[in-house]
């Protein structure tokens, strides 16, 4: 709360508030956690947010352990509270893939579960109070933490490169080196025309997993930063901008989770169908 | 905002939570839903099934219930046209044997008749016999005159 933090400003706090706990290397090859926004720009490429990557892997890890105790337990005459929401989820992920996904492959029904659940736990850690967790991690002298991992472009890109090199694989494993590069330049012009349909497929496909990724993490930095700007106003008034919000925020990051399962669905689809021509 | 090393473990990460969830998540839950899915349409099915054959033996029992009932009128009519027909035999019989007893009876009669007939010309013969004996005491030998009374009495 930048009112107790009369050290510093407003631009301080929310710039505090949007740097990851970051592990990296040192110009002189020594690793450490940065403090500072010079040690930060010093590491550049070479350096972890703890932050994001502990978030999304313990949440990562309550998803699957939650589902998997429900996978162990299933009974199938009387199935009790969570197993009915496992199911219902499982449902609703398969009737997705059923009515988007024409080819047949087992990986992406999970491939899409595990996106759909474990973008909304992260994203719904935008709904803890902005201040509570870094607070906490400061009193324990933990100097910065950003609590959502979807905030932070390299959790969303590290998902969309996955969905990325899943979609070159079977796109090459159901048509064939041949089949993927032609896909690339026969469309939409014709043969003679083949470098600007490489241009324009090519385009087409990077902006996949680029779009997919920058969605998900424009929305959610967004939200966080509202949160953040939420959070410098007096705390008398804050419940009343904060509540709607976060009123508000539970349909984006519900949504946000959807519509990336949607997109992965429909382009694993792509990838396993050839194109008609257009 | 700078893309560095977290994009890769996040990618990594990823990775090993879809493998897991394909692996160990998704199936049980999948199955245990198809099997119940199966077990409720099986259930379904076999309902259907106990209706249409409650429905199928409670037709077939009036058919019997009917086909019995139509069995009893049929053994009482024939039970009827049997006794009747068993009455009218045994009128018959029985007229034949009053019949038989009759004829027999009357034969009997008749030689009866005949019978006392024979014994009183016999008599009467042997009374004539001893009449004429006494009357013609001497003139008369029974053994000579055999013969000729013999043929009296044949004719009488």
């Amino acid at each position: 709360m930048a009112t107790t933090d009369s050290a510093l400003s407003s631009g301080e706090y929310i710039k505090h508030h949007l740097q990851n706990l970051t592990y990296g290397r040192f110009s002189d090859g020594s690793w450490g956690i940065a403090h500072g926004a010079d040690e930060f720009k010093e590491m550049g490429f070479w350096a972890f947010h703890i932050d994001t990557l502990g978030f999304s892997l313990v949440l990562g890890v309550l998803f699957l352990f939650l589902f998997y105790k429900a996978g162990r337990n299933m009974t199938v005459e009387t199935p009790g509270g969570f197993q009915n929401f496992v199911e219902s989820v499982i449902d609703f992920v398969n009737d997705n893939v059923r009515g988007s996904f024409k080819g047949k492959n087992p990986l992406v029904a999970p491939l899409a579960l595990t996106c759909f659940i474990w973008i909304i736990l992260m994203n719904t850690m935008d709904l803890v109070p902005v201040d509570l967790l870094p607070r906490i991690a400061s009193l324990m002298g933990v100097e910065y933490l950003k609590v959502v991992p979807t905030a932070d472009p390299n959790a969303t890109f590290g998902m969309s490169i996955g969905i990325f090199i899943l979609m070159i694989y079977y796109s090459i494993k159901q048509k064939g080196i041949g089949g993927f590069v032609g896909e690339l330049t026969l469309h939409p012009f014709g043969k003679a025309m083949f470098p600007v349909n490489l241009l324009l497929e090519g385009v087409g496909l990077l902006a996949k997993p680029v779009s997919l990724a920058l969605r998900l993490f424009g929305n959610m930095y967004a939200g966080e930063l509202i949160f953040i700007l939420i959070a410098l106003f007096p705390f008398y008034m804050q419940w009343a901008l904060s509540l709607p919000w976060a009123i508000f925020h539970i349909l984006i990051v519900l949504l946000q989770g959807f519509i990336f399962m949607v997109l992965v669905i429909v382009y694993m689809d792509m990838a396993h169908t050839k194109a008609t021509d257009h | 905002m700078n893309i560095n090393l977290t994009l890769v473990g996040q990618l990594i990460m990823f990775a090993m939570f879809t493998w897991f969830c394909m692996k160990f998540v998704w199936p049980p839950i999948v199955i245990a839903m198809e099997e119940r899915r199966k077990r409720i349409e099986e259930g379904l099915l076999a309902a259907e099934k106990g209706m249409h054959e409650k429905e199928e033996a409670h037709k077939k029992s009036k058919e019997i219930i009917k086909e019995s009932k139509e069995k009893a009128a049929h053994i009482i009519t024939n039970a009827k046209s049997q006794a009747a027909s068993i009455v009218e035999d045994s009128k018959e019989l029985a007229s034949i044997e009053a019949e038989k007893i009759k004829n027999r009876t009357t034969a009997e009669l008749e030689q009866d008749t005949i019978k006392a007939k024979n014994e009183l010309k016999n008599q009467i013969s042997d009374l004539v016999m001893k009449g004429v004996s006494v009357i013609l005491e001497k003139e008369v030998d029974s053994k000579n005159h055999k013969e000729i009374l013999n043929k009296l009495t044949q004719s009488l």
